[in-house]
């Protein structure tokens, strides 16, 4: 089943056209690698396909309904997940309190104003801190966490809503060899058993190669190839992307 | 008005608009590179007049005026160099806004200073010498000087462009403009480009002083309105943008210019409109529809979101039951207060001021602590409050329990209106959007006679008999205060308050686990704005009037400073902010002539001691050892 | 024996003791006023009250018991004001209060006043409000008021035969009440009076230059100015640069006091009809012993400021004599149609409305040796300028 279907979707920025008519599709419990150079326009379909910038043109279709230009807390709603490129969680809160309000927002239950918030799906949340390894960490603030462990907290934030859809920006920067094996099988784990997208961006080759079921390659805002990893590896046009003299050798990098 | 008339008013616009650049550039630039709201800038424009007066008095001839122009600006641009490396070099790594506190002590002590040098007389500079007089323009005379001034504002504008495009200083205090740590990271000497920032704005700031003085008298009140207008000119053009700081007072001056050119104008229907009142309060009028139609004014730049502010803040932690068990012997001794100190003591009064300090604080640090929304007009909602209270038992012969029970609706419906702008905005535009809707609520309160006395306020809003006693009303004031506070403690270990505080720490992460963020905000704002108004309907029936000033400026800055002497990051910081302004206040006043800068330099000290506010130190000290 | 007549003797002692300090308690009294926020004026102020105090003291008292001053500042803020009214009543045990400089200071502190049943002689509000619809019986002010200064002003100006008037003055209550008034007695007094600009000006924020060219535009034969301290030097300034005053009459509250007038030094406007105090050429004999006195104490010559502050003792002093002391209503009854000395000569406070008959000076500026001075000035006692009794009557409540 077709979870999402992007479509000829554009974005121009100041006459520069960062997404430029860009279709691809994703299967639910698919795990699908958007990978590309430096701007070449992954983070803005990100932030359109999550409501944070509106497409010029194009659709965007979950699960059969046009969600383009929705606000985020809206797409939320509609079964997204998302993890930044620089993860973002409440520093001032605990890990176990981030994941708690990713709770009762999908509860609806922001607005109470009563009961303590600490006392609201407190055992879910803790569940779901185990999934990620983060069951010891719970009751320290998100502020003062190793940034791998605020990635994983993160990944619980996001599968609290019980996404859908599940989009990872970068999910493993930052992260040390062994911990980024273990959260990409993790997601892998989430997508094959529960049916999740995962839609992720990714700079280690390694990780692209060793955890996707498909590829996109961007380049300069088109989308310039698809398929399966072994393909895409042999594309010549990807190659010519990605050893082009003019581009860094990304997965030469990592 | 004929054609002629009205490009002569025209003329006069720009000359004012020169005049107002050359303050709000200095402050602008100050922001930009250094993130500090600098209240201090009136008061050193106000001291470059006040020197270059004293230098006049002395370099009577032609070229001495000119040389007191300039030694004036120089001698207020060392003062802010020394300022920023005696003073707020200690604190760029304190929490958010204590640099604000730090430069609002120094305004209070700034005019102390005046008065004691200069005394109290209003001192009116001399002429310019060689443009003393006036030349025919479309058959009107025109001050010679005002074309000096017409001609200065655009120099000094290139002159700063060039400064900042060409040379590698102005590089960098661009590059820290648009991104602040940056600069930190191309591993700049950062203390040195401060310094020169802070002096140059300073020097600015004095040059502004000093070429006013052929105009206006130095006099120790020019700060206030000098600040006023600077901030409003530096977030209309756009912070940190000097063409956009330019456009800024060309378009507020002229708008005042032709107000008062328009005059009264009879409608067809013979409705009179007072055109020249409107200048009461023209430039925060055009800051409200600036900042509601371009939020980053008219020629900014999204700020960068504040990244290190938010780090710092610990999670809150719900009462153990010795603190619960300890706050309530605390509340229960001071509810036996009447009964200790006799029921006609004036402490019984001072213990309602500061009961109603509190409740204003808590409703202000509400939105501005964990919403980390910076209220400047937090005043509007205590104000609306108060008149609601007020008219409700004048105008309308309510019962004097009932329109106190009023005036949390009149503060909730203030809120509900300009919160509902206020949060498409973030940052210093959000703070002073809040300062302008604050404005125009004093100016119309100020204006409308017919309803609410206008300046001079309404009287004999008194409690009724049952509670009209001292201990009575102290009873009443205690209870409502204790239980807004409460309130409001509550709400924010609700899901909503931790909401709020998510929108503050990563509105990226609350749109994205489906928080409304700007729903919470307002919401928030509603709910902050509830609660000031029952602190203003019960600071009406205490005093038994009110006028205007309860919504002035002024209130917003004592709530701010009450917010921040406590701590902003801490939930009892308000109660202790609120209680030790008003009692120092109160004894200082009492007990000292120059009690304004008294009371400024304890502030300094308490800045200096307690960065984080003397909850934040309290706290600190105790999980330390 | 000796033990009874040992006690006798120590009883008595003590009521004596006590009886001594019943006559040497001091009458007190609680003064307020914004003495940061309007130096200018309160700093002289201030003084006139401690000349007093001395001058009363050194007498002997009043009612055989001194009198002592305590002071308070109220941030110009009414709030602040009532505050320091319950410390000074409830803390410092005075026996009255005065003072205030703003008219919403002073009509927050009259109803204090009221409410607590204090006297309080507002002794330098303008506001026509606090004895008229906001008076009341506790309530007592010294100066001439913003209606009596008007209308001081309204005769001259009427001579003047001037049809185009214009108006500017500081936009709030002070400022739109004096040109109400003044409007008023003029179209009364000259039918054919036209009104050809009102300029009402944010208080001391006025923009002077646009300010005087609008005027000019409006070609008025007259102004009426109520524009003062700040506001007024820079409108002067302007007006004259600009030749404003050329071509038009110029008839101007308080601009004859030496607060606002001084500033201006060898600038300040020539033949404008002021109200003021001239005090260089005042030659009543209160007025020269009140001068020599202050001038001899602080070197310094007097403002209106001084002669209000000097003349609210006075004006105390005489209430507790007449009262036989400081007991509240006792007081009522004495300010009511009390008379008493003050360097401007004999006033009294009216007890249809407890205004004070304190007058001014009303006489034209000009400038001489450098400085602004009024000459041809004459004495406008505030008894003769006041609206009818019937009217008063109508406009303040009844006790």
């Amino acid at each position: 089943m077709t979870l999402l279907a992007i479509d000829n979707l554009t974005k121009v920025f100041g006459g520069v056209r960062a997404v430029d008519g860009v279709s691809f599709s994703l299967e639910a419990g698919e795990l699908l690698a958007m990978i590309g150079p430096n701007g070449a326009g992954k983070s803005t379909c990100f932030n359109m396909v999550n409501g944070q910038l509106a497409p010029d043109s194009g659709r965007i279709v979950l699960a059969g309904v046009d969600i383009g230009g929705l606000p985020p807390h809206d797409i939320w709603r509609r079964g997204v997940g998302r993890t930044f490129q620089v993860a973002a969680t409440f520093s001032s809160m605990k890990a176990i309190e981030n994941v708690q309000m990713a709770l009762i927002s999908r509860q609806s239950r922001i607005g109470r104003l009563w009961k303590p918030a600490a006392r609201y799906a407190r055992e879910e949340a803790q569940a779901l801190l185990r999934r990620v390894g983060m069951a010891e960490q719970a009751e320290r603030p998100c502020g003062v966490l190793a940034y791998g462990d605020v990635k994983r907290v993160e990944l619980a934030i996001a599968l609290a809503g019980a996404p859908k859809l599940l989009l990872m920006d970068e999910p493993t920067a930052g992260m040390a060899p062994g911990e980024r094996n273990a959260l990409m099988a993790l997601t892998r784990e989430i997508a094959h058993d529960s049916g999740v997208g995962v839609l992720f961006t990714e700079h280690s080759m390694d990780v692209v190669f060793g955890y996707a079921d498909r590829i996109i390659v961007l380049a300069r805002g088109r989308l310039i190839a698809q398929g399966d990893p072994r393909g895409v590896r042999n594309d010549p046009r990807v190659r010519e992307v990605y050893f082009d003299a003019r581009h860094r050798v990304i997965g030469a990098s990592e | 008005m004929s054609f002629s008339g009205l490009t002569v008013q025209l003329l006069n616009g720009l000359a004012d608009a020169s005049a107002l650049f050359l303050l709000a550039a200095g402050l602008s630039l100050i922001f930009g590179v250094t993130r500090i709201v600098n209240f201090a800038h009136g008061s050193l424009y106000m001291l470059g007049a006040y020197v270059a007066w004293s230098l006049t008095e002395r370099l009577s001839s032609v070229a001495g005026f000119w040389i007191s122009m300039l030694l004036a600006a120089l001698a207020v641009g060392a003062l802010g160099a020394t300022i920023e490396l005696v003073l707020l070099r200690r604190m760029y790594r304190a929490p958010d806004l204590s640099q604000l506190l730090a430069t609002f002590a120094l305004t209070l002590i700034a005019r102390d200073a005046a008065l004691y040098l200069w005394g109290p007389e209003d001192l009116l500079g001399p002429r310019a010498p060689g443009l003393s007089g006036s030349v025919v323009i479309l058959g009107r005379l025109f001050p010679q000087y005002n074309l000096l001034l017409i001609a200065i504002g655009p120099v000094v504008l290139i002159a700063l462009r060039t400064l900042l495009a060409q040379t590698r200083w102005g590089v960098l205090v661009r590059a820290a403009t648009q991104d602040r740590e940056m600069v930190g990271a191309l591993g700049v000497n950062q203390s040195i480009l401060f310094t020169t920032v802070f002096a140059l704005g300073a020097f600015l700031a004095g040059l502004g002083g000093a070429l006013q003085l052929p105009r206006e008298p130095a006099s120790a009140g020019i700060d206030i309105a000098a600040i006023g207008d600077a901030f409003v000119v530096v977030v209309v053009g756009g912070m940190g943008s000097m063409p956009g700081a330019f456009i800024a007072a060309l378009l507020i001056c002229e708008i005042k210019a032709l107000c008062i050119a328009l005059g009264d104008w009879t409608t067809p229907f013979g409705l009179t409109i007072a055109f020249p009142h409107f200048t009461l309060v023209a430039e925060f009028a055009v800051m409200a529809v600036v900042l509601v139609l371009r939020p980053w004014g008219l020629l900014g730049r999204q700020q960068e979101t504040a990244r290190a502010s938010a780090a710092s803040t610990a999670p809150f932690t719900p009462a153990g039951s010795l603190t619960k068990w300890g706050a309530a012997i605390a509340l229960a001794a001071v509810a036996l207060l009447p009964f200790l100190v006799g029921g006609d003591s004036y402490i019984l009064v001072l213990s309602i001021d500061i009961c109603v300090g509190i409740l204003f604080a808590a409703s202000l640090h509400f939105i501005m602590g964990p919403g980390g929304m910076h209220s400047f007009g937090h005043a509007a909602y205590f104000g609306l409050g108060a008149y609601a209270s007020a008219l409700a038992l004048r105008r309308a012969d309510i019962p004097m329990e009932l329109a106190l029970a009023l005036s949390p609706l009149g503060g909730a419906l203030g809120a509900l209106a300009f919160g509902w702008f206020c949060v498409r905005l973030s940052g210093v535009y959000l703070s002073m959007l809040t300062l302008a809707f604050g404005q125009i609520v004093w100016s119309i309160v100020y204006q409308w006679d017919a309803i609410t006395g206008g300046s001079n306020g309404l009287i004999g809003i008194w409690p009724s008999a049952r509670l009209a006693s001292k201990s009575a009303y102290f009873h009443l004031t205690l209870a409502l205060s204790v239980a807004g506070a409460l309130l409001l403690r509550r709400i924010l270990f609700s899901p909503f308050g931790y909401a709020l505080r998510a929108t503050r720490d990563s509105p990226l992460r609350s749109g994205a686990i489906g928080i409304d963020v700007r729903r919470i905000q307002w919401a928030a704002f509603i709910i902050a704005g509830t609660v000031c108004g029952l602190a203003g309907g019960l600071f009406a029936f205490s005093k038994g009037s009110i006028s205007p000033e309860t919504i002035s400026v002024g209130r917003s800055v004592d709530g701010l400073v009450m917010v921040l002497l406590g701590g902003v990051e801490t939930l009892s910081g308000p109660i202790v902010g609120a209680a030790s302004y008003i009692v120092l206040q109160d004894v200082i006043s009492r007990h000292m002539q120059y009690w304004r800068a008294a009371l400024g330099m304890f502030m300094l000290l308490l800045v200096m001691a307690f960065p984080g506010g003397i909850v934040g130190a309290l706290r600190h000290r105790f999980t330390r050892t | 024996m000796k033990a009874k007549l040992f006690r006798l003797a120590v009883a008595a002692g003590l009521v004596a003791v006590a009886c001594a300090a019943q006559a040497q308690t001091p009458i007190r009294i609680g003064e307020i006023n914004s003495y940061k926020t309007q130096a200018a004026f309160l700093d002289p102020y201030r003084r006139g009250m401690e000349l007093a105090v001395d001058e009363v003291n050194a007498a002997g008292g009043v009612a055989g018991r001194k009198i002592e001053i305590v002071t308070r500042d109220d941030s110009a803020n009414p709030g602040d004001a009532v505050r320091m009214a319950e410390e000074l009543v409830s803390a410092e045990k005075v026996d009255m209060i005065a003072g205030g400089f703003l008219s919403n200071v002073g009509l927050a502190l009259a109803d204090f006043a009221k409410q607590r049943k204090v006297v309080y002689l507002a002794s330098e509000p303008l506001t026509d409000k606090i004895v008229w619809q906001d008076g009341n019986r506790y309530t007592f002010r010294l100066r001439p008021s913003t209606y009596m200064q008007s209308a001081m002003l309204a005769p001259d100006a009427i001579k003047l035969n001037k049809r185009r008037w214009a108006f500017v003055y500081p936009n709030y209550e002070y400022g739109q009440s004096a040109v109400a008034t003044f409007k008023a007695l003029l179209k009364a007094g000259q039918p054919d009076v036209e009104f050809v600009g009102d300029q009402a000006t944010p208080l001391g924020r006025i923009d002077a230059g646009a300010v005087a060219q609008a005027l000019g535009d409006a070609r008025p034969d007259a102004i009426f100015n109520a524009l003062f301290a700040a506001d007024l030097s820079k409108f002067v300034r302007e007006g004259s640069t600009r030749g404003l005053f050329n071509n038009a009459s110029v008839v101007s509250l308080l601009t004859g006091e030496p607060e606002y007038l001084d500033p201006l030094r060898d600038e300040a406007p020539v033949g404008w009809l002021v109200t003021g105090y001239p005090w260089y050429a005042i030659d009543t004999p209160q007025h020269k012993a009140f001068l020599a006195a202050y001038q001899k104490k602080y070197s310094d010559y007097p403002r209106v400021g001084s002669v209000v502050g000097y003349s609210t003792i006075k004006a105390i002093s005489a209430a507790v004599e007449k009262a036989g002391g400081a007991d509240t209503e006792k007081l009522v009854a004495a300010f009511t149609g009390l008379e008493f000395g003050s360097p401007f000569g004999k006033v009294m406070f009216r007890p249809q409305d407890h205004q004070s008959t304190m007058g001014a000076y009303v006489g034209r500026t000009v400038v001489k040796d450098g400085k602004g001075i009024m000459v041809d000035f004459s004495y406008k006692d505030g008894a003769g300028f006041q609206p009818s009794d019937a009217e008063v009557k109508a406009l303040r409540p009844a006790d």
